[in-house]
């Protein structure tokens, strides 16, 4: 990267970690200031050591539910691609089972978390991966299918004048086009399913969990340790996040409407 | 050259399942190496026509022949190229694959496919943005990669949809001369819809005049300017009368109609 390109990068990032670097100084002077009770909200540094203190356990707390949650994001994101694939194939199996798809994202799904546990075991970490996993799947459905389906129709008749096969059209047009509503929902995946995995250890799980750990942190007053659990997962749930970003960064560079608000 | 005409038309008709008749009784035959432009009306069914010929739309009526075949038959041989009105290129590709990708589709080798690209961006003068996307690209230069990429595999028909109607007047006027370029050295035969007057005379060998709905062949004017044909074609007197008689066929066509 050129110096002039750390520049601009350092620029579009400025404003961003100065409003966090504040958001974090307001908050422990308001704490210090109100003298607000550890229990209600504790000082941004005792979260900090907390964290420091309790690192090893913390860890291994937060790279068990992210496994959960990668186990999760890859089940259910790639059931969510292919029943896309199929549904946008066979139009009348998207006409018959869609509505359905768009009903079922409706519901809380999280409310089943505990006959999931029952279901695969309290302790399997597969439990934590269904649901995580069912969290996926519709927004990855939703957005491969509406990029699958609104593909320019002139697109599709210009490979029809090649005399192009149904495979080739999908290979060549419809799924590099669906590529950018397709990481819309991947975007969404990633982070349901990290909530997915905290809130489904929440209803139980081993205590080796990160949700389990803020669970019982709670339950002993130990608040503190709770936070420092919560942060943990929100960097880790930004950290997929950004993951996937930069995926889409890498396979979706061509995309004119990333260009649209570019400031280069 | 052969005798048989490059697109035989005989009573063809199309209407929608709305009810509309787009086209009505259309015979037309078009022979090998002619440049013919359909020009009408909006919502004459000129396009429709065009789509027809390309068995992208099944007409209603009548029969479609290109190069002595079925229009579909002609379809899945790979006999003609089509350019429409915007570029329509795939924007996950560089400039070299949006060219090559009927190529591809033939399953031309690499190198086959490299050599060919190589050859068609001297054509349409577009070197040195092989591994550009399209965004990067004027609208001008998008068409011409368009049209590079219907030319790829060397059909023997062209088909083009209003090709330069989205550009400005100095792109367009340049864009008719390369056009008339690549023509003249491909000795492909094109149907070439427009809604320009000036530039169906230019370009054509002949005009075919299309009534207002539903489309009929009002007239066919042969353009007997000779070729090659060049910027200061535009300012003989003959270029003139031509233009005044293709517009008296349209407003003709439209009082019968």
């Amino acid at each position: 990267m050129t110096t002039a390109a750390l520049q601009r990068r350092a620029f579009d990032w400025g404003p961003a970690l100065l409003v966090f670097l504040l958001g974090i100084v307001l908050w422990q002077a308001l704490v210090v200031a109100f003298d607000v009770q550890d229990f209600l909200l504790p000082k941004p540094t005792e979260i900090a050591q907390t964290l420091w203190d309790e690192r090893s356990s913390l860890w291994h707390a937060g790279v068990y539910t992210l496994k959960e949650a990668l186990g999760g994001f890859a089940l259910g994101s790639s059931l969510g691609i292919l029943s896309a694939l199929v549904f946008a194939n066979f139009r009348w199996m998207g006409t018959a089972f869609m509505p359905f798809a768009v009903a079922a994202n409706a519901v809380p799904i999280i409310a089943f978390a505990p006959i999931f546990n029952n279901w695969f075991g309290l302790l399997n970490p597969f439990s934590k991966m269904a649901i995580a996993a069912v969290l996926c799947f519709f927004p990855v459905l939703i957005n491969t299918l509406r990029g699958l389906t609104s593909v320019d129709p002139r697109a599709i008749e210009l490979m029809r004048s090649y005399a192009a096969g149904n495979v080739s059209v999908f290979r060549r047009v419809r799924i590099p086009a669906s590529l950018p509503h397709m990481f819309a929902g991947l975007k969404i995946a990633s982070v349901l399913s990290m909530i997915g995995a905290i809130v489904g250890e929440y209803f139980g799980g081993p205590t080796t969990a990160l949700g389990v750990t803020i669970l019982n942190a709670s339950a002993y007053s130990n608040f503190t340790l709770a936070w420092a659990g919560i942060v943990l997962a929100s960097a880790f749930g930004i950290l997929f996040y950004g993951a996937v970003a930069a995926a889409e960064r890498l396979t979706t560079s061509w995309d004119p409407s990333r260009r649209a608000f570019r400031t280069e | 050259m052969n005798d048989r005409p490059a697109v035989a038309i005989q009573g063809l008709s199309k209407r929608f399942k709305t009810g509309v008749t787009a086209l009505a009784g259309i015979d037309l035959d078009v022979q090998p190496g002619e440049f013919i432009s359909l020009i009408g009306p909006s919502g004459c069914g000129k396009s429709t026509l065009l789509r027809i010929i390309g068995d992208l739309i099944d007409p209603s009526d009548g029969t479609v022949e290109v190069n002595g075949k079925t229009a579909h038959r002609a379809r899945l041989d790979h006999d003609y190229g089509i350019v429409f009105q915007e570029a329509v290129l795939y924007d996950w590709r560089t400039v070299s694959k949006n060219i090559a990708l009927p190529l591809e589709l033939l399953r031309w080798s690499k190198e086959k496919r490299q050599q060919r690209v190589e050859e068609l961006l001297r054509l349409v003068e577009l070197e040195g943005f092989e591994d550009n996307h399209p965004w990067q690209l004027s609208g001008g230069m998008q068409q011409r990669v368009a049209i590079a990429r219907a030319l790829s595999f060397d059909p023997a028909l062209l088909l083009m949809d209003e090709p330069f109607g989205a550009l400005d007047e100095m792109t367009r006027e340049r864009l008719n001369l390369e056009l008339l370029r690549i023509w003249e050295a491909s000795g492909s035969t094109i149907v070439f819809v427009t809604h320009s007057i000036p530039e169906a005379v230019f370009l054509s060998t002949r005009v075919v005049v299309m009534s207002a709905r539903p489309g009929r062949v009002a007239a066919i004017v042969d353009v007997d300017l000779p070729y090659p044909r060049a910027a200061r074609t535009r300012e003989e007197p003959r270029f003139f009368e031509l233009v005044t008689e293709v517009r008296e066929r349209l407003a003709g066509g439209e009082v019968a109609a």
